[in-house]
């Protein structure tokens, strides 16, 4: 059940093979038994999800009005907020903060009669690639648990990869929903800036975050993107720009498609297996009709500093708030003012945490912004700028999400220089605010995951999942499920 | 970087670092920064800085009081909170 | 050995809009501590800021005010520093390309001269919260009513060079942000706040180093403290010392300023664009609309009021001093048809009344219609002068229209001669001594024979037809 498509879990309540209460215990053991391994999920909101499937069950007896995702279960990123239910951001700064409202993003999918069953781990104020730099511990990749399942958004992607949900939610800054679709064998779409409230979803970097989908297909993902998109008045850096039924044009032909497949990409730094994956995507693309084009995007070089640069500073700031004055964690018998704030930050927040509010803060500083922070917004505008040229060309651009497979657990988290490193085919994109996602592509030879991403112009969602709907129709990449079964538990 | 300055820079960002964190930092916070110098190649004379990737404008909100206030939900997660106000050690002006 | 002071005023007005700057909470002085603090006021994470058209619209009126330059594109950002009343750890304000640039303001200086002091700019920003460190003996409590309110800042050239020229530019934009209604003025509520920097040097040399004086809420502890900080700098200076540039508070019992320990160290305060917040377009219609709906400031409504009532300086000067007042005496005017009179009662007996009962003009139980027909019953002859202040106060407390009260308490004057002339030739024939020294010569015993024909009279005969009356019976009888 846990591997069918949202369409036919939908038919399947409408048909009565089974109850949206059925449905949400099959998902909850399913947690139950493989999170102990995975700890992919912080939280599980087991009453509170059973509640939700009867109240959907009751409205489907009664003939009321549905939602479009009435009674399929998700899981949430642990940075949205949850009235009631703890959000933790994977951080000990917020290990028991309740949050008092929904983010939009939940408010939504709850209107829409979808059924939260948890909310999922991830590294720490979304800082990192691969759910290592969490307070409650690594999450895992369910195809390989001694690897990582990437990060921020890693326990999201493992555990829709799992089978834990029909979709989950997640957020990507530089990387963190498409690394960790890529590694998990998922499907994982970051929306165009702007196109997702950032209401309640608790802020890293704010020009650059945006809330987004994974699931195991992008017909799959397409009704959770209807449920969450459009403008939201509370948050301002939302557009206005209308939007589409993005379930509408899945099946639309790709013929008189420009693709782009960019050269800088492909250089010594992309290992064989992810680049060949790629190139097969191509040739895929090509028999359902587009037309591949060899393009450049003179300003790849630049866009992992500009990225760290802006992140990092508009995090220092954002993160300013935990303070242990009004929630959060305050250190105990503080003696002074100022040894609450040290040690309650100094207590609560990880060093990855620690490391980037410190950068963040010196490129602030003073006589250090025009050096770094204002040069990397000039920077910023040649790389969208080289982006928007690109798109004058093609419609599309295929790309390859990351640089290699998930890495193992510990490899690289004391690496962070080549941890950034790894985000070089993804931050770019935040930083023009495009849309893009990462679909499943092939495999390693070690039996890893490896996604291959399509990177869209603004408020081209539909034409994404279009392409990648084609693709998934010709290839069977994304029906693939890892094995759970030799580290599952028989649930007591 | 020097110790000196991320302890600085630590102070700044109200964090406390044991010396020994802030050598190991320091150490980072330079390979990082070697990173960030890979900017520097290239010129960027003139170009306009740019904050919001879609280049927007902002939207006005109509002066309305739209918010009713629980009090009482807002500080339960308080660390220490009395009579409505919350407490933190005593500031001496 | 002459010092030259130098003074620079920083002015934190607390825009009347109804919710805060960048929420939907409400705001006002005195309610129930975190009680107006909504989840974006208190910083709970995820939350954002959206901006209030109102703020905006409220600035632009006040640069449009000053003289000022209205920025087509305006930019938020934050100023990051940790404090308890600062719950994001950092003040969204602005830097560059403030809402409002360059204007002026002319003020009135003692020996009558104007002079015009420059304002460099003036920006929205969000107020912080209270710290009150009275009520526990070991926390600071932390009231977040007031985070999130609305504030211009107002900051001047270092323009002015003495504590009353100070008060002038205090007082003038004082009163034109109450004229254009985007401030209440309350100081002591904290809706109007000033900070001063103040330094000295010789005549023609450099700028000194400067303090900053904080804590001033009132005209008068604004005055008192720079006179203070000013003389204390001189004797710093004086015995070889040199200014430490510092943050002082004024006390207000001691009399004196005080380095304030918090903020000693400099702040590093890491502006940049706030990325929750994108650039706000001013288009020139909008700023024209506005222009549109200024109200007639200050300066002009005084001046108009000099020529098209004939007033003087000074009374002109006490009638426009709000817009209330301007607007009572209009309004008192036109229907009294006598502005002069109108403005010798209300500088007046209103005036005084006001003062003893402690009340607002715009509270007056004595509103300006029944002022006005007030005063026309006087032009009219109905009443006297003296007798109008007899009915005054009665208006006072007896909301009754002003005709009923002046037929309820017989105050009408008896200008009637037939009704006077019994009155007059009652006197006469009473006073023989008084009347014959009258005709010898003394011109002063008219006085006496008019007092004698009030009092038998009860005070209603109209005194200018008594003089007249008993002048002409007199001379009719003495031939």
């Amino acid at each position: 059940m846990h591997n069918r498509t949202i369409a036919s879990l939908a038919t399947g309540l409408q048909t009565g093979e089974f109850s949206a209460t059925e449905l949400c215990r099959h998902f909850l053991a399913r947690i139950d038994a493989c999170n102990d391994t995975l700890n992919c999920v912080i939280t599980t909101t087991a009453e509170g999800a059973l509640e939700a499937a009867q109240a959907s069950d009751d409205r489907r007896a009664n003939n009321a009005a549905l939602g479009e995702l009435d009674g399929i279960p998700l899981l949430h990123k642990d940075v949205f907020c949850t009235a009631g239910v703890r959000t933790t951001c994977g951080s000990k700064m917020l290990a028991n903060f309740v949050s008092p409202y929904d983010a939009t993003v939940v408010e939504r999918l709850h209107q829409r009669g979808a059924v939260m069953l948890g909310k999922t781990n991830m590294d720490e104020f979304a800082m990192g690639s691969t759910n290592e730099h969490s307070y409650f511990g690594p999450a895992r990749n369910p195809w390989n648990t001694e690897h990582v399942p990437g990060g921020s958004s890693g326990g999201s992607a493992s555990a829709v990869a799992a089978g834990f949900a029909a979709f989950a939610t997640g957020t990507d800054t530089g990387g963190s929903i498409r690394q960790p679709a890529a590694f998990c064998g998922v499907t994982g779409l970051k929306p165009t800036y702007g196109r997702v409230s950032r209401y309640g979803m608790v802020a890293f970097a704010s020009s650059l975050d945006q809330g987004g989908v994974f699931a195991r297909s992008a017909a799959d993902v397409a009704p959770a993107l209807n449920a969450i998109a459009g403008f939201d008045p509370r948050d301002s850096s939302s557009s206005q720009h209308p939007t589409d039924d993005y379930a509408a044009n899945l099946a639309q032909d790709l013929r008189g498609l420009r693709i782009g497949v960019v050269r800088e990409h492909f250089s010594d730094g992309l290992d064989s297996e992810v680049a060949d994956c790629v190139h097969a995507a191509a040739a895929t693309l090509r028999e359902a009709g587009a037309t591949l084009v060899n393009i450049s995007l003179n300003e790849t070089a630049l866009t992992v500093p500009t990225y760290y640069v802006i992140a990092l500073a508009e995090a220092s700031s954002n993160l300013s708030r935990f303070d242990g004055a009004r929630y959060g964690h305050r250190a105990d018998n503080p003696q002074s003012l100022e040894d609450m704030y040290e040690r309650s930050r100094s207590e609560g927040f990880g060093d990855e945490v620690k490391r980037r509010i410190m950068l963040g803060t010196y490129a602030l500083s003073a006589g250090y912004y025009d050096a770094y922070y204002g040069k990397a917004q000039q920077l910023r505008r040649l790389i969208t700028e080289d982006f928007a040229r690109a798109f004058t060309d093609v419609d599309l651009i295929l790309a390859p999400t990351t640089p290699a497979p998930a890495f193992r657990l510990g490899e690289l988290v004391d690496d962070p220089v080549n941890m950034y490193l790894s985000d070089i085919y993804t931050c770019a994109i935040n930083l023009a605010g495009l849309p893009a996602l990462s679909m499943p592509a092939g495999q390693s030879a070690s039996g890893l995951p490896i996604g291959a991403q399509l990177i869209g112009a603004h408020f081209q969602e539909s034409r994404l999942l279009n392409v990648a709907h084609a693709f998934q129709c010709r290839t069977q990449h994304h029906l693939a499920a890892p094995d759970t079964g030799a580290y599952a538990e028989i649930s007591r | 970087m020097e110790i000196s300055e991320v302890q600085k820079i630590a102070h700044l960002a109200r964090l406390s670092l044991s010396d020994d964190d802030a050598t190991r930092y320091a150490g980072e916070l330079n390979n990082i920064l070697e990173l960030v110098e890979r900017m520097n190649a290239r010129d960027t004379d003139g170009i306009r800085p740019m904050s919001n990737p879609l280049d927007a404008t902002q939207g006005l909100r109509a002066d309305e009081v739209t918010e009713t206030i629980d009090r009482e939900l807002f500080q339960s997660s308080a660390p220490l909170a009395e009579g409505g106000l919350y407490l933190v050690p005593k500031v001496i002006d | 050995m002459t010092w030259e002071t130098v003074i620079g005023l920083e002015i934190h007005v607390q825009l009347a809009t109804k919710s805060k700057l960048f929420s939907g909470a409400a705001i006002g002085f005195g309610a129930p501590p975190n009680s107006q603090a909504c989840a974006i006021d208190l910083a709970l994470p995820g939350v954002l800021p959206v901006l209030n058209a109102a703020a905006v619209s409220m600035a632009i009126k006040f640069g449009l005010a000053v003289g000022a330059q209205i920025a087509r594109e305006t930019i938020f950002a934050r100023k990051n520093y940790f404090y308890p009343d600062l719950p994001k750890g950092y003040q969204i304000s602005q830097l560059e390309a403030p809402i409002v640039g360059p204007g002026h303001i002319d003020i009135e200086l003692a020996n009558g001269a104007q002079k015009r002091i420059g304002i460099t700019r003036a920006h929205l920003e969000e107020d912080a919260g209270k710290s009150l460190h009275e009520e526990f003996e070991q926390y600071t409590g932390i009231d977040l009513n007031r985070a999130g309110t609305a504030l211009i800042e107002v900051v001047s050239e270092p323009d002015m060079r003495s504590a009353s020229e100070a008060i002038a530019y205090l007082r003038k934009i004082h009163s034109l942000v109450r004229y254009l209604q985007i401030c209440d003025g309350n100081m002591q509520e904290g809706s109007f706040r000033c900070d001063a920097n103040v330094s000295i040097r010789r005549p023609g040399a450099e700028l000194g180093t400067r303090t900053e004086l904080k804590n001033l809420n009132s005209f008068r502890f604004i005055e008192r403290a720079i006179n203070f900080e000013v003389e204390r700098q001189i004797d710093v200076i004086e015995s070889g010392g040199s200014v430490i540039q510092q943050t002082r508070l004024y006390d207000p019992d001691k009399h004196e300023t005080r380095p304030m320990r918090s903020k000693e160290e400099a702040h590093d305060y890491r502006y940049f664009p706030d990325p929750d917040l994108l650039p706000v377009l001013v288009t020139q219609a909008s700023i024209e609309a506005l222009r549109t709906e200024l109200p007639e400031l200050p300066d002009a409504k005084r001046e108009r009021f000099k020529q098209a009532y004939e007033l003087s300086q000074d009374d002109a000067h006490q009638l426009t001093s709000s817009r209330a007042h301007a607007d009572y005496f209009e309004l008192a005017a036109s229907t009294s048809g006598h502005p002069k009179l109108t403005a010798n009662w209300m500088t007046g007996e209103l005036a005084a009344a006001l003062n003893r009962s402690n009340t607002d003009i715009v509270d007056a139980p004595v509103q300006a219609q029944r002022l006005g027909l007030m005063v026309a019953r006087i032009a009219d002859d109905t009443i006297s002068g003296k007798i109008a202040k007899q009915l005054f106060e009665i208006m006072w407390s007896d909301e009754r229209p002003v005709d009923a009260l002046i037929d309820a308490q017989g105050l009408r004057q008896v200008s009637d001669s037939s009704a006077i002339v019994g009155f007059v030739d009652a006197v006469i024939a009473a006073h023989p001594a008084q009347v014959q020294q009258l005709r010898d010569g003394n011109t002063k015993v008219i006085g006496f024979l008019v007092g004698q024909v009030m009092k038998s009279s009860g005070g209603k005969a109209n005194p200018k037809h008594v003089n007249q009356m008993l002048r002409t019976r007199i001379e009719e009888q003495t031939s």
